[in-house]
């Protein structure tokens, strides 16, 4: 394999510039002292950070957002589960199907799917409500739960599960204690991954939210909808540490590059 | 299914071979209903919604009518609608192919920690905040004295600011940030079945390094630009925040004209028609394309 | 009545047939070999013995009790696997213990036979050991354990040594022969290697393509081979194409210019098998030319080219002379050494 020569490595500086301007301009910003838009900021405060607390609606619509997210990603993943290892262990009609079937949410705008459950659950009389909010954010975060939980089923050694059964493991058991602890990363990380993706949705959401179940993402569009200040980066340059630090874990825990390959395939 | 006489008696269980037939099914049965039961019915619904009537007063009537498709084909507003929302994005995905791919690759080249680094870099912003990475769009455009343009014109690049907020430019930057990893992601998978000594190969055989990219390496990643093209456009063509907050009340695409209908003017069924030809026009060309692609590099999938 | 038995058994997968018509009685404490090349459905047969697939007839009687339906939780068997299969998240003696476990055996019973089957297995103080921090003689020594632990009515052995250095395998196939005899426990082993499947079986079955080609004790499959087939999978082998003389009295069998008197009750074209290390230079027999010559150490390996086609001639490395490369011999050997086949089967 070759190096990179001088040429490549000028390109190179000045993507990542592009790739991490807007997110290092939210940060430098969110710690202005003054009380407007300014750049470059004269001095260092967190006094917007500060300002975050007394603004009831943010910190509610953070919370929102957290339980939503861990709601949502664990429910699907109940669904995920089995249908994974339906999919990766047995060849049955209708399999590719079915895959096709689950892995749709990835390819449907989410304009569409706003819209979709909108309507559905206005008609079915539960519109507005955080159960309704749980229910679509399930169906949208199902395909990343599912790709991991399936990587890891696929690569798990059969043998394995064959050796349980002969020495004597029912059903439920060989599932507790082989299967399950064997794809638990896959697992996991599949959480992790639906977790990010609910916590970020913003496109399905802004339909579905109303004042009491608003998500920050939707809150912080309908603020900058109104004006652009200081307390909207603040608030942003939180939610970025705060991805950055699950992202750094997640790393760590199973490699970026293979939770993302779940994702580099959305209009696949 | 025995021709032995005396082995069926104690037959009493389901088989292996039974038990391999009713385990695919049980098990994907909940996941099945979830999905009907939320996503078939609710799509179908939308698709009926589209065929209703609404009026400023009487609200949506579920009756089977043409108005709102034949007011999409005729009123030109849609038509240069959908046509900036096609536009935009085709954009975006030449910049993320044009600027993507030769990173992918320099990525590629990279020693082990730089390589794992950069990657965690460049992958990271995708799992940050939609919402989060336009404002910086927009802290960055922000009127004639953003950064941007303070930066251009320093660079001597340009001589009086270009208005970027509310602009489809503006809009197109943004969006190729915003989709950048996936290209960045599908050439680097591309990149990662490539045999690393291919190149070695071609240098012995005494070919530049110009003329490695253009006939070695190109060829090879090209499947993975155009997959990465593929995912680009779709999310580009229904994607709602950024030209929501860069393109403001004015300057709509598809996805935030879709919204308008539904939570500022109400009009349901109209919509919902939008929303539904976003769809449809996004599910022909991707099947269309994915088809080319998979007919003309046959050879190079496995 | 045997102790485990295969009734006229057979799998297809699809139009494919599998397994055809495999009868097999094993009696109590036999060590059974299924030897053949992949492919010859030996892997399938273990798996229907084990439950994993469905015969698509026949049947499979256990103490003259039918399995089929009987789950493979429920069929009390010992499976080795080829990969070892062992838990990666569990320590050598929770892998031991598991079947204990699923067998509701009482705790402090429990660790003592997991403590007793590690240490038949030559493990004692690896207990709290991760399969992933063993190597591979050590993890298959647990996959062992953990099968012979729960006391099985049958073990079976799926191509358990063939992830093992060749020298690792010699030790483990004396010491997977030795607990065997030790504990007399039925045993079915897979194997595509003869070597393994004669030094560790009471009697092989010889498979291809699905049938039974022989069963046998060891030695009579390698001495006595039904088939072309069974007599090149078991080791090298000369074939030399002959014909009964009935012109002389008594009639003699001959191929070129070797000949002996000719059996009873044969005719026509016969082949003659014979194996290369009961092959000897004399001054009568197959005129033949030694093309090469190789030293191997115990033995002196011969190629030589005869009237009736190429052969190979294995002679021990006894401080004798050995004819050079270009010599011409004539080869012989005693009648009762060969085996002979006519175009419709063995003799």
């Amino acid at each position: 394999m070759r190096t990179n020569g001088p040429i490549s490595l000028v390109f190179h500086t000045v993507f990542v510039v592009f790739m991490l301007a807007p997110i290092v301009v939210v940060c430098l910003v969110a710690f202005t002292p003054d009380g407007f838009l300014s750049l470059p900021t004269n001095g260092f405060s967190l006094r917007w950070f500060r300002a975050i607390a007394s603004y009831p609606e943010f910190v509610r619509a953070f919370w929102v957002s957290l339980g939503l997210g861990a709601l949502s990603s664990f429910v699907a993943l109940l669904f995920a589960v089995p249908a994974a290892l339906a999919i990766a262990r047995y060849r049955f009609r209708g399999r590719d199907a079915l895959s096709a079937l689950f892995l749709s949410p990835l390819m449907i705008p989410h304009v569409v799917l706003g819209i979709a459950f909108l309507r559905f659950f206005t008609s079915i009389g539960i519109g507005g409500s955080f159960a309704a909010l749980i229910i679509a954010h399930v169906l949208v975060v199902f395909p990343f739960a599912l790709r991991l939980t399936l990587a890891a089923a696929t690569g798990m050694d059969r043998s394995v599960e064959m050796a349980a059964l002969s020495l004597g493991a029912d059903d439920w058991t060989l599932f507790r204690r082989v299967t399950l602890p064997l794809i638990l990363p896959g697992v996991v990380s599949g959480w992790a991954l639906a977790f990010i993706q609910s916590f970020d949705d913003l496109t399905m959401t802004v339909f579905l939210a109303t004042p009491g179940t608003e998500t920050l993402p939707v809150r912080m569009f309908l603020y900058i909808q109104d004006n652009i200040d200081p307390l909207v980066t603040s608030v942003s340059a939180s939610v970025i540490a705060i991805t950055m630090t699950a992202l750094v874990v997640l790393d760590r825990f199973y490699g970026l590059d293979r939770v993302l390959a779940g994702k580099s395939d959305a209009g696949q | 299914m025995s021709t032995a006489p005396d082995t069926s008696v104690l037959t009493t269980g389901p088989s292996a071979d039974e038990r391999a037939a009713r385990a695919p099914w049980a098990l994907t049965a909940p996941a099945l209903m979830l999905f009907v039961g939320i996503l078939v019915i609710p799509l179908a619904m939308t698709v009926m919604l589209s065929f209703h009537d609404w009026g400023q007063y009487k609200g949506i009537e579920p009756v089977f009518i043409l108005k709102n498709w034949h007011e999409i084909a005729t009123d030109p507003y849609y038509a240069e609608m959908f046509w900036r929302t096609f536009r935009v994005a085709l954009l975006a995905t030449l910049i993320t192919a044009v600027f993507g791919a030769p990173e992918a690759y320099i990525l590629n080249r990279m020693s082990g920690p730089w390589k794992s680094f950069f990657l965690l870099v460049i992958l990271g912003p995708l799992l940050i905040s939609v919402v989060a990475r336009t404002l910086g769009w927009a802290l960055l455009f922000g009127g004639n004295n953003g950064l941007v343009n303070k930066f251009l014109m320093s660079l001597g690049l340009i001589g009086s600011p270009l208005p970027f907020m509310f602009t489809e430019t503006g809009m197109v930057v943004a969006l190729a940030h915003v989709m950048m990893p996936f290209m960045v992601l599908s050439v680097w998978a591309a990149l990662q079945r490539l045999d690393p000594q291919i190149e070695n190969a071609a240098l012995s055989l005494g070919a530049s390094s110009f003329t490695i990219i253009r006939r070695i390496v190109l060829p090879q990643i090209m499947p993975g630009v155009l997959s990465g093209a593929i995912i680009v456009f779709s999310l580009s063509a229904s994607a709602f925040a950024t030209p929501a907050i860069i393109g403001g009340r004015r300057l709509k695409v598809a996805a935030t004209l879709a919204y308008d209908e539904f939570l500022n003017t109400l009009n349901w069924p109209l919509g919902a028609a939008v929303a539904v030809l976003l769809l449809v026009a996004l599910v022909l060309i991707v099947v269309g394309s994915n088809a080319l692609i998979e007919r003309r590099y046959a050879e190079v999938f496995r | 009545m045997s102790f485990l038995e295969l009734d006229r058994v057979a799998k297809q997968f699809g139009p494919q047939t599998v397994v055809d018509d495999f009868s097999l009685a094993v009696g109590k404490g036999e060590f059974i070999s299924l030897l053949g090349p992949s492919g010859c459905g030996k892997t399938t047969t273990l798996q229907m013995i084990a439950g994993f697939l469905d015969p698509s007839r026949g049947a499979i009687r256990l103490e003259g009790r039918d399995l089929t339906a009987v789950r493979p939780a429920k069929r009390g068997l010992g499976i080795v696997f080829q990969s070892y299969a062992l838990f990666p998240h569990m320590t050598a003696a929770e892998n031991v213990s598991f079947g204990l476990e699923m067998r509701r055996v009482p705790k402090a019973n429990r660790s003592e036979r997991v403590r007793a089957a590690l240490a038949m297995v030559g493990l004692a103080g690896f207990e709290d050991r991760y399969p992933r921090r063993m190597s591979g003689g050590q993890q298959q020594r647990v996959a062992l354990a953990r099968a012979l632990v729960v006391r099985p009515s049958v073990l079976l052995l799926d191509e358990p040594l063939s992830n093992l250095d060749a020298k690792l395998r010699e030790e483990m196939q004396i010491e997977l022969r030795q607990i065997q005899r030790n504990l007399g426990t039925t045993t079915i082993l897979v194997t595509h290697d003869q070597i393994e499947a004669m030094s560790l079986s009471d009697r092989i079955v010889v498979m291809s393509q699905g049938r039974i080609e022989q069963i046998g004790t060891p030695q009579e499959t390698y001495e006595r081979p039904v088939s072309a087939f069974v007599s090149q999978f078991l080791g090298k082998t000369n074939d030399f194409a002959a014909t009964i003389d009935r012109t002389a009295a008594p009639a003699r069998l001959v191929a070129g210019s070797w000949s002996a008197p000719a059996p009873a009750g044969i005719a026509g074209p016969v082949t003659v098998s014979i194996r290369p290390e009961r092959i000897g230079f004399g001054d009568t027999g197959l005129a033949a030319k030694i093309v090469t010559r190789i030293f191997q150490g115990n033995h002196w390996l011969f190629q030589c080219e005869t009237e009736s086609g190429p052969a190979i001639v294995i002679r021990q490395n006894d401080g004798q002379p050995q004819p050079a490369e270009g010599e011409a011999v004539r080869l012989g050997w005693r009648p009762e050494d060969m085996s002979l086949r006519t175009a419709g089967g063995a003799k």
